[in-house]
């Protein structure tokens, strides 16, 4: 994985339910440590569009999308268990 | 009171439009609430929920999302193809939805999250389409994912109020053990179950090799519904629950209407066939022509344009129209022409009641008028003992309420003595007509013979006859009785010849002693004119004689008057001595 590439978040939030903030917090604070500057987040309120949560398949909140680089990779909840969420990603093997 | 009663039912249930679940449970799924399908796997739950679905947007105009959790949408529409419920098309008129939701094999989970954000999005969805009913198909998937009891129980409750909140006719499906109350049940999906208004158990089971599928509604909350396990088969247009007849189902028309037996004097005995729409049973041990009588029966409905179905147990159908071919019964003309359709129903396997379902389902796809089942005895081998008298009760319910004329025929076990005495189905108490075949044993013959045990409503004969099968068909003819014996066959044959033999012998004896009789008429005759001519004779002589006496006396006198006066003799009035 070329370590400059730009990575592109979509998550899901459910209005302003408290574990949808906590993902939003969570996501943030990773892609400050693991990607300053090559991170890109969308922010999609299910209650305002749903449309595009159905098309997207979305049945549960909070979810996390990551569109890009490839493979799409879609972690659901809190994004608490930081660990898990950075091996997923594969920002571990990223140079700091 | 009656227009009281049918608001009653719009308001508080949805038709699912399933045949005979609707009955059951009076009406339909409980309206404005939520109902739980469980079921193990293959049990059906996917397709009564679609079902549901699909006969709510079409007939009730009632829109419908199917929330997919297991199957994608795009395999659900193909696997509902053969069921004919043109989904495309529903889906074009926005009618039906589909809501793929099928987690991500490769999803990750980190921390907790909730069913909300897709409650929100299926909101707005709702909305735009008006849907009425939902489904929730294979919640327990969902349920799996979440990581801790407090949170399923928690995202259950969740989708409950969501459903209650927004007035939709929910439908849950979940999958259970195999067994009804298994302990391998999630206790997730067991408190569900405590929780819904309805709650709607599939069973598939295994019995002596038979499989057998059942439905039963576990629970309705206010509401009377079927306790029972009602049997259903998957058939071409989906689900169909066997029920019986309920109480206030709206009595058949009934017809004077005969249909031919196929037997121009079956029909004579019958005093003109059998009612239309009627149920004749034909009874009677093994090779006494059931099967041919049935056959014949079958030709004449098929002869008047009569769509006719002819379910053989014994043997395939090709067999079937071979053997009738060799007693004069055509039937392949008819199959050719699709009048006739043969079923080989040793091929469907399957309970009693299945085997009924299949039999109905077929028949109607064939739209048939007629309908031969032979035998009928074969519902209640193969375990099915317990359910077979209910099922020959629905057989003729459904014939009756179709106007079908059904004969079907039935096997008495000689061993078993009940020849006669009843079948194992019972169903001689409820058929209409019952016609029952033996055999009579004589000087080392069988014969059949035929006599009609009842017939309702008719006037029939009571009379046994003889059953003769020809090459040229099938006739019935009088049995020879005579001081009180019943012949047939070559005994009736002989004996009624040496009758005609005996005939002859006594008309020429007859005309013999006319003859001789004549003869010695004549001889008297001759005698008669003979001594008739000697009487004359006789007379003649016999006034010959007076008259030679008389004029001798007169002679004899005149001659003494002479003497006398010769003599001067004065005793003028003396009488001479």
């Amino acid at each position: 994985m070329n370590p400059h590439t730009l990575q592109r978040f979509l998550l899901y939030t459910a209005d302003n339910a408290e574990n949808s903030q906590q993902a939003v917090a969570n996501l943030t604070a990773l892609c400050r440590k693991y990607l300053p500057g090559r991170h890109q987040i969308e922010i999609v309120d299910v209650f305002k569009d749903p449309k595009r949560a159905l098309a997207d398949h979305i049945f549960m909140t909070p979810i996390t999308i990551r569109l890009a680089p490839a493979p799409v990779r879609r972690i659901v909840g809190t994004l608490s268990d930081t660990e898990k969420v950075v091996a997923a990603l594969g920002l571990d093997l990223l140079p700091a | 009171m009656k227009m009281k009663k049918t608001f009653e039912r719009d308001l508080m249930k949805a038709r699912t439009g399933i045949e005979g679940f609707d009955e059951i449970t009076g009406g339909g799924l409980p309206r404005g609430r939520t109902t739980l399908l469980s079921g193990g796997p293959g049990s059906g739950k996917t397709i009564f929920a679609l079902q549901f679905l699909v006969q709510g947007a079409r007939d009730y105009k009632e829109p419908g999302i199917f929330v997919a959790f297991e199957e994608t949408s795009e395999r659900l529409a193909a696997n509902a193809l053969p069921f004919g419920w043109n989904i495309a098309e529903l889906r074009r008129k926005n009618s039906l939805s589909f809501i793929d939701a099928q987690p991500t094999p490769d999803l990750i989970q980190s921390g907790t999250f909730d069913l909300s954000g897709m409650l929100a999005a299926l909101g707005a969805q709702i909305k735009e389409m008006g849907a009425a009913r939902i489904v929730f198909d294979a919640l327990d998937i969902v349920v799996a994912l979440l990581p801790d009891a407090a949170s399923k129980t928690r995202e259950i409750y969740r989708l409950h109020d969501w459903l209650l909140a927004n007035q939709l006719t929910g439908l849950i499906t979940a999958k259970t053990g195999m067994e009804e109350g298994a302990s391998s049940n999630s206790p997730q999906i067991g408190f569900m179950q405590f929780m819904v208004d309805c709650a709607v158990v599939l069973n598939h089971r295994v019995e002596f090799g038979v499989s057998q599928r059942n439905l039963r509604v576990q629970k309705f909350r206010g509401s009377s519904f079927d306790e029972n396990e009602s049997p259903f088969v998957i058939g071409r247009s989906g689900f169909d629950v066997a029920i019986s007849r309920m109480l206030g189902r709206v009595d058949t028309k009934v017809t004077n209407e005969r249909v031919t037996s196929g037997v121009k004097r079956l029909d004579t005995m019958l005093g003109g066939g059998y009612y239309r729409g009627a149920s004749v049973l034909i009874t009677g041990v093994p090779g006494t022509a059931k099967t041919t009588l049935s056959g014949a029966f079958a030709e004449a409905a098929c002869q008047r344009g009569e769509r006719t179905m002819f379910v053989g147990f014994d043997s395939d159908g090709s067999e079937v129209i071979r053997n009738l071919s060799s007693v004069g019964i055509r039937l392949d003309r008819f199959v050719k022409s699709g009048v006739l359709r043969m079923i080989s129903a040793r091929t469907i396997t399957g309970s009693a009641e299945t085997l009924l379902v299949r039999i109905k389902a077929l028949a109607k796809e064939h739209r048939a008028r007629c309908l031969v089942i032979d035998p009928v005895s074969t519902l209640s081998k193969a375990g099915n003992e317990l359910t077979a008298h209910g099922v020959a009760e629905r057989l003729i319910d459904w014939t009756k309420a179709a106007g079908v004329t059904l004969v079907c025929t039935s096997l008495l076990d000689e061993m078993n003595g009940q020849t006669e005495g009843g079948t194992p189905l019972q169903i001689s108490t409820l058929a209409d007509t019952w016609i029952h075949l033996n055999y009579l044993v004589q000087a080392g013959e069988r014969n059949r013979g035929i006599s009609i045990i009842k017939s309702r409503g008719m006037s029939h004969s009571n009379q046994v006859r003889e059953l003769i099968l020809s090459d040229s068909g099938v006739t019935l003819s009088d049995i020879y009785t005579a001081g009180g014996e019943v012949l047939m066959g070559t005994m009736r044959w002989e004996r009624e010849s040496a009758e005609r033999v005996a005939g002859e012998v006594a008309k020429v004896a007859a005309e013999l002693k006319r003859v001789s009789l004549d003869a010695e008429e004549a001889v008297l005759e001759v005698r008669a004119k003979s001594l008739q001519t000697e009487l004359i004779a006789k007379k003649v002589e016999k006034s010959l004689l007076v008259r030679t006496t008389q004029s001798r006396q007169g002679e004899l006198s005149r001659g003494r008057i002479r003497m006398r006066e010769l003599r001067g003799a004065d005793a003028g009035n003396r009488r001479q001595k």
